[in-house]
C-alpha cells in the first residue's frame, strides 16, 4: 500500500475506468462558480453514486414499512431489505455472523456504543485504555466522558515527525491495567495507515481488547475481520459512498453478547413487565427504536458498489492520485505536507507558508475546487505538528489526474491572491 | 459568489502582510479579553489601555487567517481614542455590516470588510477580533469568546 508502489499501481490503472465511475455520480456533474466542481473533501464525506440514490428512493416507494415488527407484506419485505443490508456489510468485511452487524448512526455512536456499554460495565478505576496522539475527536470524548464516570486512566501513544506511531512507545504503555487500545485504523488528518495487524497481536498477547475506528479506512483499504481479529470495528456509511445517518459497529460475539445494552426502548427487547425486562438477541439488543431502515437500504447499494468496482483497484487508483499529488505539490513555493507516513492512502494534508487554509479553501473553492480547511477534528494532532490547521485534499474513487493538476494550479493562484 | 478581489481587498491584504498594533501589549494594559474560533483555531488577544473612559492605547497578538489578521489590525487601528461608548458602538456598526451589510455612514477605512458578507462562511473570521475587543472593552478576562 506504499506510494513508492508507484509502478504497480499504473499497472492496473488503465482497466479501471475512471469516466464510467464519474458519469454514475450525478454531483459530480456541475459547476462551482462557473468552473467544473472538483470534490476533494472526500475524507469528510463521499459524494453519492446513482445507484445508492436509487436504492433509496426505489425503497420508499416500494417496499418501506417498519422493520422486525409487522406481519404485513411490507413490513415483512423491508425487513427483508434492512437485514440483506446487514449481510452485505457482514460480507464486506468478512466478520462471521450478522449477528456481529449492529447498525448505528456512524462512528461517533459506535465507539460512544462501545465506551458506555463495554467500558462502563466492565471498567474500574484505576484500568487503562491506550489511544493515540493521531485520534478523531470522537476517539477522545467518548473515553473522556467514560473516564468522568469510571475514573479509568488514558494512556496515549506518541507519532513521529512523519505522522506514524512510535511503537516502541506503545510498547511501554501496556502494563497490567491496561484494558483497551483504541486507534485510527486510517488517520483523517494525516493520511497514515497503522500496522494493525501488529498492534492487534501486541495487544492481544497482553489480553488487551482492540477497537479499531475505520472510519477513513473502509473506502479505501479492503478488511478482514477474520484475518485481523480485532475486538471492534467502526465505520460510516457516508464516507463509503453510502447515506449519512448510518455506519456499523462490528463486535465480536462473545463480547457483544455479554455487554448490556446501549440504550433501552423497542425492537431491543423481548419481553418487558415493570418488574423485568428480558433483551432481545444480538444484534437488536442494540438497535432500540425504529432504526435508519431507508440509510442501511443504502449502505448495502454502497457496499455493492464498491465491491462491483473492486477495493483493490479503487485503492490502486488512488494511491496513483496520492503519489501524483504528492509529486507535483512539490512544485508549489512554500509547501509542507503534513503527514509523511511510508504507508498512506487518499489523504494529502498540507500547510502554505504565509497563506492561512482558511484563505486556501476559500480561493480553492472560487476555482470550483472543495478541500477541508480546518482543525479536521483532530487538535491533538495539529498541535503535535505546531499548526493552527492545515488544507486537506482527499481522494476518492472517481478523482483524476486532471483534478489533482486543476488543484495545484489553484494553489499557485492562491499565492498571487495573498501577497 | 462575488470576485475573489472583494474580498482580498488592496487594504486587507496590506493589514495581513503588515498588521498594525501587532504583537503588541500597551504601556498601562488594564483591559484584555481572549477570542478563538473553534471552527479553525484562530485565536487572538486584544489588549487595552484604558484612561478616564478614552481607549488611549491598543494591542493584540495571536494567529489567524487573512481576513481574521486584517479585520483585527483595522479594529486598532479604528478604536485608538475613542471612548467606551463609541467602541461598543463601533462594534455594533461593523458586527451589522458583516452580517447584514447594513453600512453605517462613517465607517471610514473598514468599510472595506464589506466583502466578507458576500462569503458567509467567512463571517465569523471577520467577526472574531471584534467579538474579543467587545469582552475587552468590558474587561472579561479569564474567559474564552467565540463567534458562536
Ligand atoms: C478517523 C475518523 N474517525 C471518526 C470520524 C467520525 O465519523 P462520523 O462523523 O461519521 O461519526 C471521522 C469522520 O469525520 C473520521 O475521519
Amino acid at each position: 500500500m506504499s506510494i513508492r508502489n508507484d509502478t504497480v499501481a499504473r499497472q492496473v490503472t488503465p482497466a479501471y475506468d475512471v469516466a464510467r465511475i464519474r458519469h454514475d455520480f450525478p454531483a459530480l456533474h456541475q459547476e462551482i462558480h462557473g468552473k467544473p466542481l472538483v470534490y476533494l473533501d472526500n475524507g469528510a464525506s463521499a459524494q453519492k453514486p446513482r445507484a445508492v440514490i436509487d436504492a433509496i428512493s426505489e425503497f420508499y416507494a416500494h417496499d418501506y414499512a417498519n422493520v422486525h415488527r409487522a406481519v404485513h407484506t411490507l413490513g415483512e419485505r423491508a425487513t427483508q431489505t434492512y437485514e440483506a443490508a446487514r449481510e452485505k456489510a457482514r460480507h464486506f468485511i468478512n466478520a462471521r455472523s450478522p449477528e456481529e452487524i449492529i447498525f448505528v448512526r456512524g462512528t461517533t455512536e459506535a465507539i460512544n456504543l462501545v465506551a458506555q456499554s463495554y467500558g462502563r460495565n466492565t471498567l474500574r478505576a484505576g484500568d487503562e485504555v491506550i489511544l493515540t496522539q493521531m485520534e478523531h475527536h470522537s476517539n477522545i470524548v467518548p473515553w473522556q466522558l467514560l473516564r468522568e464516570q469510571t475514573g479509568i486512566v488514558l494512556r496515549v501513544v506518541p507519532i513521529d515527525d512523519s505522522g506514524e506511531l512510535i511503537l516502541d512507545e506503545l510498547e511501554k504503555l501496556f502494563n497490567r491495567r491496561t484494558r483497551l487500545l483504541t486507534l485510527t485504523h486510517l488517520s483523517n488528518a494525516l493520511g497514515t495507515i497503522n500496522p494493525v495487524h501488529r498492534i492487534i497481536e501486541m495487544a492481544h498477547a497482553r489480553n488487551v481488547l482492540v477497537l479499531l475506528d475505520a472510519a477513513q479506512a473502509v473506502p479505501h483499504l479492503s478488511v478482514d475481520m477474520q484475518a485481523l481479529d480485532c475486538d471492534f470495528y467502526a465505520f460510516s456509511g457516508h464516507k463509503l459512498y453510502g447515506p449519512s445517518g448510518i455506519g456499523v459497529l462490528y463486535g465480536k460475539k462473545d463480547l457483544l453478547a455479554a455487554m448490556p445494552p446501549y440504550q433501552g426502548g423497542g425492537e431491543m427487547i423481548r419481553y418487558v413487565t415493570f418488574e423485568k425486562t428480558e433483551y432481545a438477541d444480538l444484534p437488536c439488543k442494540f438497535e432500540a427504536g425504529t432504526p435508519n431502515i431507508a440509510g442501511a437500504v443504502g449502505l448495502g447499494a454502497a457496499i455493492d458498489y464498491v465491491s462491483g468496482i473492486g477495493l483493490a483497484a479503487i485503492a490502486a487508483h488512488e494511491q496513483d492520485l496520492l503519489a501524483y499529488a504528492t509529486d507535483r505539490a512539490a512544485e508549489v513555493a512554500g509547501m509542507r505536507i503534513v503527514g509523511t507516513a511510508r504507508e498512506k492512502a487518499s489523504i494529502l494534508s498540507f500547510e502554505l507558508a504565509g497563506i492561512h487554509p482558511h484563505d486556501i479553501g476559500t480561493i480553492l473553492d472560487s476555482e470550483g475546487i472543495a478541500i477541508r480547511a480546518g482543525h479536521h477534528c483532530a487538535m491533538p494532532v495539529m498541535r503535535r505538528f505546531g499548526v493552527p490547521a492545515t488544507a486537506r485534499a482527499s481522494f476518492g474513487m472517481y478523482n483524476t489526474r486532471d483534478e489533482i493538476d486543476a488543484l495545484i494550479a489553484a494553489l499557485h493562484r492562491a499565492r498571487e491572491v495573498i501577497r | 459568489m462575488s470576485d475573489l478581489r472583494d474580498l482580498y481587498e488592496e487594504v486587507i491584504l496590506d493589514h495581513n502582510r503588515s498588521p498594525r498594533n501587532f504583537l503588541k501589549k500597551p504601556e498601562g494594559t488594564n483591559h484584555q479579553a481572549y477570542g478563538f474560533n473553534p471552527l479553525c483555531g484562530d485565536e487572538f488577544r486584544v489588549y487595552l489601555a484604558v484612561e478616564d473612559g478614552i481607549v488611549k492605547d491598543v494591542g493584540f497578538d495571536g494567529a489567524g487567517c487573512a481576513i481574521s489578521t486584517a479585520s483585527a489590525s483595522l479594529m486598532t487601528e479604528a478604536v485608538k481614542g475613542k471612548s467606551l461608548e463609541q467602541a461598543h458602538a463601533l462594534f455594533e456598526d461593523v458586527h451589522k455590516l458583516l452580517t447584514q451589510r447594513a453600512e453605517s455612514s462613517d465607517l471610514g477605512k473598514l468599510a472595506v470588510l464589506s466583502g466578507v458578507h458576500a462569503y458567509p462562511m467567512r463571517v465569523k473570521c471577520a467577526t472574531l477580533a471584534w467579538h474579543t475587543l467587545q469582552a475587552a472593552l468590558e474587561n472579561r478576562q479569564g474567559e474564552t469568546v467565540t463567534t458562536e
